[in-house]
């Protein structure tokens, strides 16, 4: 990351309150075996329970945030929650990144019929809000992690397909592009070395800045059901356990708060953190800002 | 300008098509028995599953399985749903009002508080309006629908009862349901009034707040900032100044001359905006109890209900891609500067 955009993001308050936030989301995801140790090793994504008993229990010694529906441990949820939500995100994003930069850049580089086809295809996906789309498709994979993932590919690789293809279709016409066809440099040569380096640098920023929107279509995957399985560690998924306590007791209606504020919060935080740091960049990359 | 309208015209159909034939596509991932035993009800009937198979051509080709059940889409048969226990058609006719008319409500709360909220804040910039809408429209973006919704729940059905989840209430399914009760339009705030029920008018929209209110948010944040910008744009314009000049009141310099000018690109947002909430009341409609078409769609995609999705999926697409255009119309409509290609 260029030294100057470092400087102007703690310059501003906002941006550096989401690079703290994204920082120490960050950690806890890379400390998440510390800071939890897992009980499982081979899925350390699977939440322990502590016993069958169904209802939820209040923060304490034992469990510092309080236990889910079926005592899941909401400190351990929110921890390995960390840990997969970056997992989603990264993933997605960058799969979708790399779809839509194929496809994008094809678009851009051949032109013509090509292009049509390619961008009508993006329409497609376009005509469709974006999480109703990805629940159907997840709906018909199958619930679970990997679908749900693969759901949210192919919903989100159309957008990044059309900025790459405007960006690259404005480097195309620079001179150096011409010059070095005029060396004989090859179709994918020029694609590769001198179209794609030059064009993607505001994209990748732009897609990165998209895993907090990712985790957020994710996180409502799995509260309706159609993402993560009962169990996982999932903000999602653990939000929605907490469906059926809202209502508390007659004597105490907000008996049960825990439930649905440490996942919601953690989701809150997360999201808010990509956000404000998405906010500066996009005013950082804007040219019309001196 | 006629080449761009008619192109779109001629790509809304295919769009569609397109939508409905990949879903069509992704459900021939499940085998033929599996989607036969969707209407097999009853474990003894299992025998019957060849039959079913057979009878529906499950079997076939995909396109020929797509064009049948296009050309039946276009008959008005969108199939038989499990999951609603209806046909599909009646499913759609039953639950969309209910939708609109959810997604109307919200629309006017947003439009209402966004474009005060953003006009005032860019008035007094920097002081606590601006301040508020600042957050509103940073909070509005990253607090997830459904953690907003089960609080609402918590604190106003749970702990003050002044509002609960559902469509109505007993009551009132008792007299909508009941002989004197006609239904005009399916719009229940319209036709109660129709039927001089005030009680029912009263109950109904009660019931609408909670799921309004959610719903709002997205949209709402959105909007504070567009109104926000467009104001302050606004504000710093020659006419306000020569306004101001004259010696106008300054609520007039605001709010007629300002704000007028400052409004068009923020109801252009609120028509696309309109349509986008049908994404959003998925969520909202699954936690409110809401019997609208995004608790239908969900509870299809729960189930595995192929005609449900398919049919949501259909309806989806259209009215999508008829307000992305209308929402294309009304920019060139609201500002005759914008051309296009």
């Amino acid at each position: 990351m260029d030294k100057r955009i470092l400087k102007r993001i703690c310059k501003n308050k906002t941006s550096l309150a989401g690079l703290i936030l994204v920082g120490f989301f960050a950690l806890i995801a890379l400390w998440a075996p510390v800071l939890a140790p897992a009980e499982n090793k081979n899925n350390p994504y699977q939440l322990p329970q502590a016993s069958y008993q169904i209802e939820p229990q209040a923060p304490g010694t034992q469990h510092w945030l309080g236990t889910t529906e079926q005592q899941y441990d909401l400190y351990y949820g929110v921890v390995w929650g960390t840990r997969l939500a970056f997992k989603i995100g990264i993933t997605v994003t960058l799969l979708a990144f790399l779809i839509g930069l194929l496809v994008g850049g094809a678009a851009a580089y051949f032109g013509g019929k090509v292009d049509e086809t390619l961008m009508r295809l993006t329409d497609v996906v376009f005509a469709v809000p974006s999480l109703v789309l990805a629940m159907v498709i997840a709906a018909m994979l199958g619930p679970d992690l990997k679908n749900m993932m693969i759901a949210l590919t192919a919903v989100a690789w159309p957008s990044y397909a059309r900025l790459v293809r405007g960006d690259i279709l404005a480097v195309k016409e620079q001179g150096f592009i011409t010059a070095a066809r005029t060396l004989g440099a090859g179709g994918g040569r020029i694609f590769f070395c001198h179209l794609v380096p030059n064009a993607i640098y505001p994209c990748v920023v732009v897609a990165s800045l998209d895993i907090g929107y990712v985790v957020l279509t994710a996180a409502s995957l799995s509260f309706l059901g159609l993402g993560a399985q009962p169990g996982t560690a999932d903000w999602g998924q653990l939000i929605a356990l907490a469906r059926n306590w809202v209502l508390g007791t007659a004597q105490h209606p907000l008996l049960y708060w825990y439930t649905v504020i440490v996942p919601g919060g953690a989701i809150f935080l997360f999201v808010l953190g990509w956000n404000l740091l998405g906010d500066a960049f996009r005013d950082i990359l804007d040219p019309r800002q001196v | 300008m006629m080449r761009f309208w008619v192109r779109r015209l001629c790509l809304l159909p295919l769009v569609v098509l397109g939508v409905t034939f990949l879903l069509f596509f992704l459900t021939q991932r499940l085998s033929p028995e599996m989607r036969a035993s969707l209407y097999v009800k009853d474990p003894r009937q299992m025998g019957a599953l060849e039959e079913v198979i057979r009878e529906y051509g499950l079997r076939d080709n995909v396109f020929k399985q797509y064009a049948r059940w296009l050309g039946n889409a276009l008959r008005g048969n969108l199939g038989y749903s499990p999951s609603a226990n209806m046909p599909v058609a009646q499913a759609i006719k039953e639950y969309l009002p209910a939708t609109i008319q959810l997604a109307l409500v919200t629309m006017l709360l947003v439009v209402f508080f966004g474009v005060w909220l953003g006009a005032a804040s860019a008035v007094h910039k920097d002081k606590w309006p601006d301040v508020l809408a600042r957050l509103v429209s940073v909070g509005g973006f990253s607090l997830p629908i459904f953690v907003l919704g089960l609080v609402l729940l918590m604190v106003f059905y749970g702990k003050l009862h002044w509002f609960s989840p559902g469509a109505y209430s007993i009551q009132t399914d008792i007299i909508i349901h009941g002989a004197g009760f006609k239904t005009y339009t399916g719009f229940l705030l319209l036709d109660s009034l129709l039927n001089g029920q005030w009680r029912v008018f009263g109950d109904v929209l009660n019931h609408l707040v909670l799921p309004a209110v959610t719903l709002c948010l997205g949209s709402f944040a959105l909007l504070v900032r567009v109104m926000r910008s467009s104001m302050l744009e606004a504000l710093s314009k020659d006419y306000v100044r020569t306004a101001r000049a004259k010696g106008l009141p300054e609520y007039q310099v605001v709010y007629k001359h300002a704000g007028k000018n400052a409004m068009i690109p923020v109801i252009t947002l609120a028509g696309i905006q309109f349509i986008r909430l049908l994404g959003g009341t998925v969520i909202v409609e699954t936690i409110f109890d809401y019997p609208g078409m995004g608790r239908f769609g969900v509870l299809a995609a729960q189930q595995l209900d192929i005609a449900g999705i398919l049919g949501f999926s259909l309806l989806v697409a259209v009215l999508f891609v008829l307000g992305n255009l209308l929402s294309d119309l009304l920019y060139t409509l609201a500002d005759p500067r914008i051309r296009l290609e």
